[in-house]
């Protein structure tokens, strides 16, 4: 080089393009933009999802117009009030918002208080302006209690007395409460023990202590009392099963249908797309014929989830199950037993959304079988089926499952087709049971895609379910996330023993 | 020795070039010899191209055949076609037959497995199988049903010990053959084409992804093999054809140029045109 130079030699400048430079920027570019999408989606719903079930303060606010709201602070905005909202208030108030706007640079604050007592109030949620509340009338009380009941929702009040049988065994908020809490409560409280609260209006109001989940006393824990509570909370989600629409309680069954639905899914599709691939690549005679047949299992894949859901509805459930019933379940009729949604045909259907994604899976990894490892084989005097299943197959098998494992991963979050092949909203029995025959094909489901729907777009407390939908959203892809994980440890375990790569 | 007329050696060569048959110059010594494989007048086409032209090729039993020529003269689709493995390709056309132990190859109603199930074939390219080592040994009989393990374990120490690798994997037996190195995976696809008692053994450049050493011990056996196998082998390397064959063939374009006892090939070939090959002055 230094001769080079020294003769007056030198290398002509690369442009910025043949260095490649402004390709790794933007190749990386492209990376870092997809990364952002998925790592903002994710950590987006698990911040939202994570604190759904962090106990929130309990505020009593004593508003000017008399008015007492009562309940946990769920959200706090500032919001931009339009002239409409000023002048529909009274002058006081109008004031005291003009004060506000003027120091808060055309804003005011306001926090969306759960007030619950459905029963009494006929709503869920209030919003609490900060200038409508009175001087001082914004306090955190000790004895405030928070009750999630079995119905109606919460229910925010001060304890006044713990009656058994209807009479009062302790009076007063401590004396009370101290009851309350020495007992069993829900499903396993005595009869007849009721908890006398009063409410923000200052009525009494006698809830059974069996109605009432759990109990506690908002502004009075401490970080060890909320972590439980946390924890307890979570329990129940994720082992009990749903109430109140399913904005509260647990979402076990849904779980469990998702698993069932997924699992049965995948046992469905992945024999039948192996074996379509298998003719495909290893019998079928490759021609314009094969082209055609592979262009349309990739244009399968096109197609809107929906129209698989209606054929599943169609030839499932109402051709195939209403065959079915017509054959060996007339009795029961005109009452569908497989002639209406299932888990079964919502396996099916799905199955048959997803054979495009394990087909093509394996047949790339039929392909990149070496073409000498059958050589081989077939020179040892095997016949095309032993090699296909001695050799072959097993070289390909950590490909099947990659193919297995997206389609896996597409199957669980599809929910669409599901509402039309048995997913339903609330399900009165799991699909696999300790009844005879244990798995139940015909019965329908719950689904925590479906689930997720449900809430966020059908659930009467709209409010209420909104931090439930990402905890469910949270919740779902946690399990996408672990069906896939163990997939890729067989698959791994699997691809270890079939090649070790040492040279 | 008998002074044959040979013609002038361009003519010869220009004459194969044109794709005329020449009939190879074949050495008398063969005659005494109990051939076990036969070619006859065979003919290959892949498609419209001719690749093999009237070959015919007696190999003798018992000994070890080697197929010279250079690159792209069709040895290894001769190789190939005795145990047709060619069936697998689309568009091969094939006329002339051979024969193993006087039964036809290409006839009629020809038992294709059963066939390549009485020849074993050792690739350019080592190709284990995705199974454990005594699974790749045993393969040929396990796919022949034979299920008795003592029976494959007895199988799979005997190729082992003939492949010359028992010593270095009689431990690992049940591990994943593809963590062998590439010398001893070329050596299981011998004992894997040896375990079942081949009558012929085809070996198609057994050692040109080898060390120097591998070479060597696949040499050794292939010559402690001699006597008890057929062996037909292709190779490049002339020092190896000259060290481990009994016979060697001289292929140029397709056809079967001269075919002797090794000795008297490379020291004495009847054609001028085997000499210029074999000393490097052409191919
Ligand atoms: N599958 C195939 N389809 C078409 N042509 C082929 C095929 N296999 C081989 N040929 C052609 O047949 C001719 C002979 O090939 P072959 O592999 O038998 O040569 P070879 O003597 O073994 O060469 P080398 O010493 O390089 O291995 C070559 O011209 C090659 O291009
Ligand atoms: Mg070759």
């Amino acid at each position: 080089m230094a001769n080079l130079n020294s003769l007056g030699y030198s290398r002509p400048a690369a442009s910025m393009l043949a260095r490649g430079e402004p390709m790794v920027w933007l190749t990386g570019a492209g990376l870092v933009v997809g990364l952002l999408m998925v790592v903002s989606l994710v950590a987006f719903v698990f911040l939202r999802g994570a604190v759904t079930f962090w106990p929130a303060t309990v505020l009593r606010a004593e508003l000017t117009s008399g008015i007492v709201a009562q309940g946990e602070v769920t959200r706090t905005e500032s919001f931009t009030p339009d002239a409409s909202f000023l002048s529909a208030l009274n002058a006081a108030d109008r004031d005291r918002a003009e004060q506000e706007i003027k120091h808060g640079h055309g804003e005011l604050k306001r926090r969306l208080v759960r007030i619950g007592n459905f029963e009494i109030t006929g709503e869920h949620f209030m919003w609490v302006e900060d200038f409508r509340i009175a001087p001082g009338g914004e306090k955190y009380p000790e004895w405030l209690v928070v009750l999630e009941r079995m119905s109606w929702g919460r229910f925010y009040g001060t304890p006044v007395a713990y009656l058994a049988n209807g009479e009062v065994v302790a009076d007063g908020p401590a004396a009370a409460w101290a009851a309350f809490e020495a007992g069993d409560r829900g499903e396993h409280a005595a009869e007849g023990l009721v908890l006398r609260l009063v409410t923000s209006g200052g009525q009494l109001s006698d809830i059974e202590v069996s109605e009432i989940v759990r109990g506690y006393r908002g502004n009075d824990l401490d970080w060890a009392d909320k972590l439980s509570l946390y924890v307890s909370r979570w329990h129940e989600y994720l082992t009990a099963e749903p109430r109140e629409a399913n904005s509260e309680g647990g979402v076990f069954p849904a779980i469990f249908g998702t698993i069932v639905m997924t699992l049965g899914m995948t046992i469905l599709v992945v024999p039948f797309g192996v074996m379509a691939a298998l003719y495909l690549r290893e019998y079928a005679r490759q021609g314009w014929l094969t082209s055609v047949v592979r262009i349309s299992i990739n244009n399968l894949a096109g197609v809107p989830s929906i129209v698989f859901g209606v054929f599943g509805m169609g030839f499932f459930s109402y051709l195939v199950g209403g065959s079915i019933d017509a054959i060996f379940f007339a009795d029961k009729l005109p009452n569908p037993t497989f002639g209406t949604g299932g888990i079964m045909w919502a396996s099916l259907t799905l199955a048959l959304l997803t054979l495009p994604v394990v087909i093509v899976a394996t047949e790339e990894a039929l392909a990149a079988v070496p073409s000498s490892m059958r050589e081989g084989s077939f020179a040892c005097g095997a016949t095309k089926w032993q090699t296909i299943q001695r050799v072959v197959l097993p070289r390909a098998l950590p490909g099947i499952m990659t193919g297995a494992i997206l389609a896996m991963a597409r199957g669980a979050g599809e929910v669409a087709p599901l509402m039309l092949v048995g997913a339903v909203k609330l399900a009165p029995e799991l699909p696999l049971d300790m009844t005879f025959p244990f798995f139940h094909p015909e019965r329908s489901f719950m689904h925590l895609g479906f689930h997720i729907y449900d809430l966020g777009f059908q659930s009467q407390n709209s409010e209420a379910a909104k931090p439930m939908v990402f905890t469910t959203t949270m919740l779902l892809m946690g399990i996408v996330l672990f069906l896939n994980a163990a997939a890729i440890w067989l698959r791994s375990r699997l691809t270890r023993k079939f090649s070790g790569s040492k040279f | 020795m008998e002074e044959l007329q040979a013609p002038p050696a361009m003519d010869r060569l220009s004459a194969l070039a044109a794709g005329t048959v020449v009939p190879a110059e074949i050495h008398p010594e063969l005659q005494d010899e109990e051939m076990i494989l036969e070619v006859a007048d065979f003919n290959l086409s892949y498609g419209s191209k001719q690749v093999l032209f009237d070959v015919n090729l007696p190999v003798p039993r018992g000994k070890v055949t080697a197929l010279i020529g250079p690159s792209g003269c069709g040895k290894s689709t001769l190789l190939r076609s005795v145990n047709r493995m060619n069936d697998l390709i689309d568009n091969v056309t094939i006329t002339g037959d051979m024969s193993l132990g006087g039964d036809t190859v290409y006839g009629r109603g020809v038992d294709v497995i059963e066939l390549r199930r009485r020849m074993g074939m050792v690739f350019q390219k080592s190709n284990p199988f995705p199974m454990s080592i005594r699974d790749n040994v045993t393969y040929a009989l396990q796919i022949n049903g034979e299920r008795n393990r003592a029976v494959l374990n007895e199988v799979c120490e005997t190729a082992l010990r003939g492949a010359a690798l028992w010593d270095e994997v009689h431990d690992r037996l049940d591990e994943s053959a593809l963590g062998m190195s590439g010398g001893q995976q070329q050596r299981l696809c011998i004992a894997r084409a040896i375990a079942a008692e081949p009558e012929v053994l085809l070996m198609d450049e057994p050692c040109s992804a080898l060390d120097p050493i591998a070479t060597t011990r696949v040499e050794e056996l292939i010559l402690k093999l001699r006597g008890d196998y057929t062996v037909l082998i292709v190779t490049h390397n002339m020092q190896q054809a000259s060290r481990v064959s009994d016979y060697t063939a001289f292929m140029y374009l397709g056809q079967v140029v001269e075919y002797g006892p090794t000795a008297k090939l490379f020291t004495n070939p009847l054609l001028k045109e085997t000499e210029d090959y074999i000393t490097g002055r052409f191919g």
